[in-house]
């Protein structure tokens, strides 16, 4: 068997994949937090609880609509979105002339919420989602068996950043999503519909949110507090790769999840705090992160 | 094309214009004149609609804009070139001009703006705006709101802080743009500038039109602006 640094290969590759698919869901997470702080100045608690809509949306589809896990991945985003714009449209609208503070505890308050009613109706044990049969299984890589279904997720989350990425830095719309995060007024007094604008962003980043929650639902159990166990993480992610920042978010979200993964291979007892540790180092060395543009 | 009436603004508590009252007939160029804090930017943005609290009316060709969004404004055919460039530092060049959605037919091409603007042709690929210098960030501001078909255009000191060469390409733009039937508003500190291009002056204090001076009186009414313009 091939050791290095005296770890068996399969234990190393296998925390490191564990490290990239956590790591796919920081990305994900981080960058609609990202679009959404750039553009609406709100620090989007309820980010984990839509992600774990996400997750129980693409649940009721199949068991109460037997609609299956590929047309998920597409309506579980836009119902969860739709439900985003609603939300934006009817109360987090009235805050932007507020404090920040306020943006924040009014969405900490939707996410419990959210949460709330989710364990009333279904409880908090969770409830199993197959993997679809075309992803189950495993490949053989030579050097490790590696599940379908985890390639599979790395490789859909890795698409996804990077077409939103895209999107932002590549196109008309992302150009108007920039200015429009630059200088709001400016961009409005030109002639485009700015709260739509902000609307449309709050419903997009939600949206990559949910889609991560389906892309979820099949690795961990769908449960009420699956998002709350990821946003404290994704929050430190953010803060490590600046806010604001799209590729920041991407990077720092892959790399991070890595980092945990090698660190519960060499130093246990450090996985669950490293994340932690590297925003204090970051917050002390280079307070607007990483990647963050000068205030 | 422009009438404005008893218009009032404010900034908070502070309250800036106090019943301003002209109007810009359509192909004109008239100026506004005035020392620092008449009231000269807040009259374009009250016009744009980017002062919060206004009152009075501003009607554009007819229709009563006072109540409408920016976007909604902007969409009735009026662009602003903002005192302070408004150029993007996060969008190219191109970006920044390709900006302002179309709101009407008859707008210049790209060919047509790079022709006025030679400059902005060879720095189009600079990834951002804010790193062109001074001058081709205010050619970039006025050459993006040309493209848009907007036929009334507001530019606010277009001239601040330019070089001497700058400032005369810049007077042959308001020219080029008059010639071909723009109406254009223009905020300037140079009355010398402001002679070479424009039909009309009005002349801003505390917040109100003092005066109006044709552009053929105005050298027989120096010693008034002097007088006006504390110079």
């Amino acid at each position: 068997m091939i050791t290095i640094f005296g770890i068996p290969g399969p234990l190393l590759f296998g925390q490191l994949l564990l490290g990239l698919i956590n790591g796919a869901f920081y990305a994900m997470l981080s960058l609609g937090l990202a679009v959404i702080f750039g553009m609406l100045n709100i620090i989007n608690f309820a980010h984990g609880a839509l992600f774990m809509m996400g997750a129980f949306v693409s649940w009721m589809l199949l068991n109460y609509l037997d609609i299956g896990y590929f047309p998920a991945l597409i309506l579980a985003p836009l119902i969860v979105g739709i439900f985003g714009i609603i939300l934006e449209k009817t109360i987090i609208s009235r805050l932007y002339k507020l404090d920040h503070l306020y943006g924040l505890l009014l969405t900490f308050g939707l996410a419990l919420v959210i949460e709330g009613l989710f364990r009333n109706a279904y409880g908090s044990s969770g409830m199993p989602y197959r993997i679809p049969s075309v992803l189950q299984g495993a490949a053989n890589l030579g050097f490790m068996y590696m599940p379908i279904y985890r390639g599979w997720v790395v490789l859909a989350a890795l698409v996804v950043c990077l077409a939103t990425w895209a999107i932002i830095e590549k196109t008309s719309l992302g150009a108007k999503l920039r200015a429009a995060t630059e200088n709001a007024p400016m961009v409005q007094a030109f002639g485009v519909d700015v709260p739509r604008l902000i609307t449309l962003t709050y419903g997009g980043g939600v949206a990559l949110a949910a889609f991560a929650g389906v892309l979820a639902a099949p690795i961990y159990s769908v449960n009420p507090n699956m998002g709350s166990n990821f946003i404290n993480t994704v929050f430190a992610v953010v803060v490590i790769g600046g806010m604001g920042s799209i590729m920041g978010s991407i990077v720092t979200g892959f790399a991070l999840g890595v980092l945990e993964g090698l660190t519960k291979v060499f130093y246990p007892q450090a996985s669950a705090t490293v994340v932690f540790l590297v925003m204090v180092i970051v917050l002390l060395l280079r307070p607007r992160g990483l990647f963050g543009r000068a205030a | 094309m422009l009438e404005i009436q008893g218009l009032n603004a404010w900034y908070g508590e502070s309250h800036i214009l106090h019943g301003v009252d002209f109007e810009v007939r359509e192909g004109e160029v008239v100026t506004l004149l005035g020392r620092n804090g008449a009231g000269k930017t807040t009259t374009m943005k009250s016009i744009i609609g980017l002062v919060p609290r206004r009152r009075g009316h501003v009607k554009f060709r007819g229709a009563e804009t006072i109540g409408l969004m920016p976007n909604q404004i902007a969409r009735a055919g009026i662009a602003i070139c903002p005192e302070e460039r408004g150029i993007f530092g996060s969008l190219s060049v191109t970006e920044n001009l390709m900006l302002p959605p179309i709101v009407a037919p008859g707008g210049l091409d790209i060919a047509e703006i790079y022709t006025l603007f030679p400059n902005l042709k060879e720095r189009a690929k600079t990834a951002h705006g804010t790193r062109l210098s001074g001058g081709e960030q205010q050619m970039l501001a006025i050459a993006r709101i040309l493209r848009t078909g907007a036929k009334m255009l507001l530019l606010d000191e277009p001239t601040e802080g330019l070089a001497p060469v700058i400032v005369q390409q810049i007077g042959r733009t308001i020219r080029e743009i008059k010639n071909r039937g723009f109406t254009v508003l223009l905020v300037e500190q140079n009355f010398r500038f402001a002679s070479t291009v424009a039909d009309r002056h009005y002349v801003m204090e505390h917040g109100k039109i003092v005066d109006m001076i044709p552009n053929r009186l105005l050298e027989s009414s120096m010693d008034k602006l002097h007088e006006y313009l504390g110079v």
